[in-house]
């Protein structure tokens, strides 16, 4: 294999990298935006807490997926930008409302605080509805028929359940005391619609693209591949049982962030598995979208430098903020 | 209106929205570190007060920055999707730098940078302070050498109508690229002194300073008064830079329909693109000739030596006629200030209260010189995207006309809500007395992992 049939393998990995780090990190703290409304006052406070350090963080890696599609794959990017025009503008507006609501809550007027928690939640809502939407398009290659179109309603339904999920799991690690016994419930209660709606897609995917299913329903990777669905169950049914015991508020106060993070890298693993190698199904392999040999090369190599650092200055962040939340102070 | 002039809008207002906060935080980050930096050497309290209240409004400025840079890094692909596939293999690695190298070490180390002290020691907190005013730095380096590619492309080569890497050297240092970044960082700095120069001045006119207010204030107004005839002298070169690649941007600039000798300098006009004139002109005799050429009598081409390619007149001429114009009201103001202030040994409460009030009447008057100056030489940049090479018309997305128009009036809904929101928020954070100190927070034993 040469360069330039290797890199654009190395870039579509080094994007699905990107877009699953911002899954996991955007997701628990726009679930964590949703989840606000639900919260006294105080609580509310607490939860932003949790978030504050990181939020402008997470999202960068939003730009870096993006980014990538843009730099590596161009002739991609506008297609994909072109067909989703729309809900990528309404993501954009929720994106924009939730991270200035994010400060200026704490900044304004204490009798405007609720408007920018209004906002806040809003914003969060907005931005994963029309993340699913986007998903549910993208995976089967913006087909139009209204099939489809169910099919991407359905999994904007679902992603912000997903998020809500992570979100509740991620209190449950970071908090302590009502604010913990309350996102223990909340978790428990997103648990049903995420497992309904990943069967339900796991199931839906496969019928609605000829290509997904051929890949799978085949022997004898059927075999092999079964291991993805089983140890989802196996964290999703691990997750539920944790949630119920008291445990959870003690020393296994961790466990139900890992089991959706290992979910969500099941579902990551799945998804690339289902799509590779094009960069849109059925229409645009990796190597009809990518850019010069030349051009990959050169980002390659920042990648290659920035990329380790990145990964550890944002351990180093997460490190620093460790343990149970505290209210936030600037100094 | 057509597609093409709607996705030009669309994308001017997102781009101006963004432009209003790095323009703020690049130099706002540096000043913290200084303020930082004067309290580790004085202990004064009035330091960390400032350090303090500046640390906010640099918090929500560069919210607003990412959330806006986050819109831009779409926009590119949505409202111009050839741009990527032609010279996506140029504008790709340095957008992907910037991404890798700055954007990442803002926010990386901003969460230290705002609620970190504390928890980490004194030194890794200036050093993440550090590092979030180097990564702005950094952003603003790599934004700019692809504008300026832009604007003065080089080091390119095309095949096919794809562009390729010819030279890295070359497509860095492009020949626009040292006056760009230059006049930008200065921008940067003159935005951040006037803000920081009205908001003190508000605060002594409302009776709410504290011992940071005439701190603020001097040190907003000195490097105000150093800074801006420096940014007089890089703008004049920048100019001269201009005449030599983009004659027509300048001669839009300026005014000039017709090739002329001896031009003169049009203080004001109205220029008619329908009769290709100005109308209501108030000129001085030979002075353009002199200022682009320095030679009274030296030849300026015209919009006529450019049919089909040259930028609309009217906008250049009037964008440039308010940020000189700007420069010049800064230029007076600093000095003045500086002079008066000086003299009273920088003690507000004998403050002239008509000069406070020149001061809280330009606290965005940075926002205003450096949109106006983006104004000049984008616009100036068309009917290319990348100029003399790649017209804009040729990248613009398919997407149809109302569906621009919709989220174009979503975003600029939002976006003036936003900005009302941001003056309003930092009026009643300047109003606000500072939260007393304990000043420093005592290091806590860190969490331990649960």
């Amino acid at each position: 294999m040469n360069w330039s049939q290797a890199l654009p393998i190395v870039f579509l990995g080094l994007m699905g990298l990107a877009m699953f780090v911002y899954v996991v990190l955007d997701g628990f703290d726009l679930g964590v935006g949703m989840l606000l409304p639900r919260a006294s006052d105080t609580d509310k406070d607490l939860m932003i807490s949790s978030i504050g350090p990181f939020w402008d963080a997470n999202e960068t890696w939003l730009v870096l997926g993006i980014g990538i599609l843009l730099i590596a794959f161009p002739k991609a990017h506008g297609i994909v930008m072109t067909a989703l025009y729309l809900p990528i503008a309404l993501m954009l507006v929720g994106l924009i409302l939730r991270g200035v609501a994010f400060d200026f809550r704490v900044k304004a007027q204490a009798s405007h605080k609720p408007l920018w928690n209004a906002a806040f939640f809003a914003g969060s809502m907005l931005a994963s509805l029309a993340q699913g939407w986007m998903l549910g398009r993208y995976i089967t290659g913006f087909a139009s028929g209204e099939p489809y179109l169910y099919f991407a309603g359905a999994i904007a339904l679902c992603l912000p359940a997903a998020y809500t999920l992570v979100g509740a799991a991620w209190l449950v690690m970071k908090t302590e005391g009502t604010l913990q016994q309350v996102a223990v419930r909340w978790a428990q209660q997103a648990w049903l619609p995420v497992v309904l709606g990943m069967a339900l897609i796991s199931l839906a995917t496969p019928m609605i693209s000829q290509t997904v299913f051929d890949r799978w329903f085949a022997f004898p990777q059927l075999i092999a591949l079964s291991v993805i669905p089983l140890v989802c169950a196996v964290c999703l049914g691990g997750m539920l049982a944790v949630l119920r015991s008291p445990q959870v508020f003690g020393p296994l106060c961790w466990l139900p962030f890992a089991f959706v993070v290992t979910v969500f890298t099941l579902g990551g693993v799945g998804l690339a598995y289902s799509l590779y190698p094009y960069v849109i199904i059925d229409r645009m392999t990796i190597w009809q979208a990518a850019s010069a040999t030349e051009s990959l090369a050169v980002i390659l190599i920042g990648c290659a430098v920035s990329v380790p650092a990145i990964a550890a200055y944002t351990l180093f962040a997460y490190r620093v903020f460790w343990g149970k939340a505290r209210e936030l102070t600037y100094a | 209106m057509d597609a093409l002039l709607l996705a030009r809008m669309q994308f001017a207002a997102n781009i101006t929205f963004h432009i209003l906060f790095p323009t703020i935080s690049i130099a706002l980050g540096w000043t913290l570190l200084f303020f930082r930096w004067r309290w580790l050497k004085t202990q004064q309290d009035a330091w960390l007060v400032a350090y303090r209240f500046w640390t906010k409004v640099f918090a929500l400025t560069f919210a607003l920055g990412v959330v806006s840079g986050i819109t831009m890094s779409f926009q590119f692909g949505t409202n111009w999707p050839g741009f990527m596939e032609r010279v996506g293999n140029i504008a790709g690695p340095l957008l992907g730098y910037e991404v890798l190298t700055a954007f990442f070490l803002e926010a990386g180390f901003l969460g230290i940078m705002l609620f970190g002290h504390g928890r980490v020691s004194e030194r890794v907190h200036l050093m993440a302070t550090f590092l979030v005013a180097f990564g702005t730095t950094v952003s603003a380096f790599w934004i700019l050498v692809l504008n300026s590619w832009m604007q003065t492309p080089a080091g390119h080569v095309i095949r096919d109508g794809e562009f390729f890497v010819g030279s890295w050297p070359q497509i860095l240092f492009n020949p626009s690229f040292p006056y760009r970044f230059a006049h930008m960082l200065l921008a940067s700095t003159l935005t951040v002194c006037f803000l920081m120069a009205g908001l003190a001045a508000w605060q002594q006119l409302k009776h709410r300073a504290n011992a940071s207010t005439p701190k603020v204030l001097r040190v907003a107004i000195t490097l105000a008064a150093l800074v801006i005839p420096l940014q007089i002298a890089v703008g004049d070169l920048h100019g001269l830079n201009t005449l030599e690649h983009q004659p027509q941007k300048i001669a839009a600039m300026e005014g000039i329909w017709k090739t002329e000798r001896a031009a003169p300098l049009r203080l004001f006009a109205w220029p008619d693109a329908a009769s290709q004139s100005n109308l209501y002109e108030i000129t001085v005799p030979r002075l353009a000739s002199l200022i682009l050429k320095h030679d009274a009598d030296a030849q300026l081409l015209g919009i006529d030596a450019f049919p089909d390619a040259h930028p609309p007149v009217a906008p250049l001429f009037w964008a440039f006629r308010v940020m000189v114009g700007m420069g010049v009201l800064m230029l007076a103001v600093s000095w003045t200030s500086w002079w008066l202030l000086r003299r009273q040994g920088w003690d507000l409460t004998h403050a002239p209260r008509p000069l406070l009030w020149l001061l809280a009447a330009m606290t965005f008057s940075g926002w205003v010189a450096t949109v106006a100056g983006w104004y000049v030489t984008e616009i100036g940049r068309q009917p290319f995207i990348v100029f003399g090479l790649l017209r804009t018309a040729d990248v613009a997305s398919k997407v149809p006309a109302p569906m621009i128009a919709a989220t174009l009036a979503m975003y600029v809904t939002l976006y003036l809500a936003l900005i009302v929101a941001y003056i309003s928020v930092l009026k009643y954070m300047a109003e606000k007395p500072p939260t007393e100190p304990a000043l420093v927070p005592t290091p806590e034993p860190r969490a331990q992992p649960a």
